[in-house]
């Protein structure tokens, strides 16, 4: 348990370290997303009954929450695989189990940090206050545990930085920018909102809105379900490569 | 004395390169032991499957009884390893890094001891220094520390001198013979052939992967090496017929003999005096494991 949790404290003082980076700069971007949008939709656009801005604001969270939280893990552990100092990892008796669960966890806090942060100053716009908070903590924590968890598949893959910025631009990215961070599946036409049911993005920016507004695309208890099924298969994927030491060890 | 680490029939290929082709040797509890090799022999290949960084292909590794695949945090919670690369985390200060590690281990609360390794590798000075401002023997030293922090009974050592100073050398020279004499094994790979020479007990010299030579120091110099005395004669005298069959090379203007023992100087000398040879210059060389290193490796 010690080693948990003094891995789990290195991978949150790292990003903390770096908070401008870390947290700070993907709040101004996601106020940016809304500066801009709000000021060309929120007058034209209203979804499930909410204004367009408020209607953002929980998919901006979200957004941020997941990519923040994929790039925690997977940043933590490219750069120690380029600079060598995964060795300090690798060494000690740390089992897979809290390998695997320190830099998931430390990726979900990551990711709520950056939300509460964006939801911080994008709530000045519109209202958005969670109508079902545990909902939202829900779809949030275990979508960033999904995220960070691919992040850990990612930072073993990849060899170099722009293999992970890849991973990242051509997977991770289009998952949630295509998920119904800025419109809802209902205005896209059918053939688009059957592939959507194929993302699990949506599922987990479905249901966290839902715990704003009490309206979403997909029943809630559906949508935690597949999310938590697909925290189980990632989460044992990743496990089973860790055992084996997939990249880590030779 | 029990059995600190024992490697059996240990191979490791990587797609068609063979690094290690079947090693086996035992490294007794208490040990000083010395693996030397060229590069490219299979030490550090050797290092890692002992610290579980790389997978044996066949062969089993275990550290005091505990296998290091089957039983892998039994066996890792006995090693420390000085890795060879200078490899540090850039985010934290010497401090922290000593704590995490030793949390890593399981051990929270180990400032005391942390402090000790400070001291003893003249890092207390720099314990609040972020990793990054330090110099390469600063960093080296911090990776020994950090091989430290969980008082392992077995110590590895991968070319910890590599590139560092005098004193740091001679400081960590210091701190490990403490630490062998408080009873951790300590496994030593180095270039510095003079280092393994005076430091450790027993030494294996590895070559393409196999062990090719492994005995005590003191066996491996008298089998492979001896005493080599230098002799400079006036111009144009020549050794005596019966000394000429000792000669063994020239060095510097000199004509070298090559000894069984320090007494036979005496008889060299007096099959000279003998002779009428007078000497201008003589210099003995006592048997050193360059010698070895070169013999078994030509072999």
């Amino acid at each position: 348990m010690i080693g948990f949790l003094t891995l789990l404290r290195k991978e949150l003082l790292r990003f903390w370290r770096v908070v401008f980076q870390t947290v700070a700069a993907p709040v101004l971007t996601a106020l940016l997303y809304l500066l801009i949008f709000a000021h060309v939709l929120d007058a034209h656009v209203a979804v499930h009954g909410v204004r367009y801005t408020a209607f953002l604001i929980p998919g901006l969270v979200m957004m941020q929450v997941l990519q923040n939280a994929f790039a925690n893990s997977s940043s933590s552990l490219i750069q120690s695989r380029v600079t060598g100092s995964i060795v300090f990892l690798l060494l000690p008796p740390i089992s897979y189990g809290a390998f695997w669960g320190a830099f998931v966890l430390a990726s979900v806090i990551r990711g709520l940090v950056v939300g509460i942060g964006v939801l911080a100053v994008t709530i000045w716009f519109a209202p958005a206050w969670p109508a079902h908070p545990l909902w939202a903590l829900a779809f949030a924590m275990l979508g960033g545990a999904v995220l960070g968890t691919l992040g850990v598949i990612g930072g073993m893959w990849a060899e170099k930085f722009d293999q992970l910025a890849a991973f990242q631009n051509f997977l991770i990215m289009p998952l949630t920018m295509l998920s119904g961070v800025f419109y809802s599946i209902h205005s896209l036409p059918p053939f688009w909102q059957a592939v959507s049911h194929y993302n699990p993005v949506f599922y987990m920016i479905d249901g966290f809105r839902y715990g704003f507004f009490g309206v979403s695309d997909v029943a809630p208890e559906r949508g935690l379900a597949i999310v938590a099924a697909c925290f189980v298969l990632a989460g044992g994927l990743t496990l089973c490569l860790l055992k084996q030491g997939w990249k880590l060890r030779t | 004395m029990g059995i600190a680490v024992s490697i059996s029939g240990v191979i490791k290929r990587y797609g068609a390169l063979e690094a290690l082709a079947g090693v086996s040797l035992e490294i007794a509890e208490g040990e000083f032991f010395g693996l030397l090799g060229p590069n490219g022999a299979g030490k550090t290949t050797l290092i890692s499957c002992l610290a579980g960084l790389s997978r044996p292909t066949a062969g089993s590794i275990r550290v005091l009884g505990h296998d290091v695949g089957r039983d892998y945090r039994a066996a890792r919670r006995l090693l420390g390893v000085v890795p060879q690369e200078l490899v540090f985390d850039p985010f934290f200060t010497v401090r922290e890094c000593l704590r995490f590690q030793s949390g890593y281990y399981g051990i929270a609360g180990n400032d005391d001891w942390i402090d000790e390794i400070l001291a003893n590798l003249d890092l207390t000075a720099k314990a609040d220094t972020n990793m990054r401002r330090l110099s390469g023997g600063m960093k080296r030293r911090v990776l020994v520390a950090q091989a430290l922090v969980h008082k392992p009974p077995v110590i590895v050592l991968d070319e910890p001198t590599a590139g560092v100073d005098v004193e740091l050398r001679q400081g960590l020279w210091q701190f490990m013979r403490r630490l062998n004499g408080e009873g951790h094994t300590i496994i030593l790979t180095t270039h510095y052939l003079e280092e393994a020479e005076t430091l450790c007990g027993r030494i294996a010299l590895l070559k393409a992967g196999r062990v090719v030579a492994l005995d005590s120091t003191a066996s491996l110099l008298a089998r492979f090496s001896a005493h080599a005395l230098a002799l400079k004669l006036p111009a144009g005298r020549v050794l005596p017929p019966e000394l000429s069959e000792l000669a063994c090379g020239e060095r510097d203007g000199m004509q070298l003999l090559r000894l069984e023992n320090f007494a036979a100087v005496e008889g060299v000398l007096a099959r000279l005096r003998e002779s009428g040879v007078q000497i201008e210059d003589m210099r003995l060389s006592p048997p050193d494991l360059e010698e070895v290193f070169v013999k078994v490796m030509s072999q």
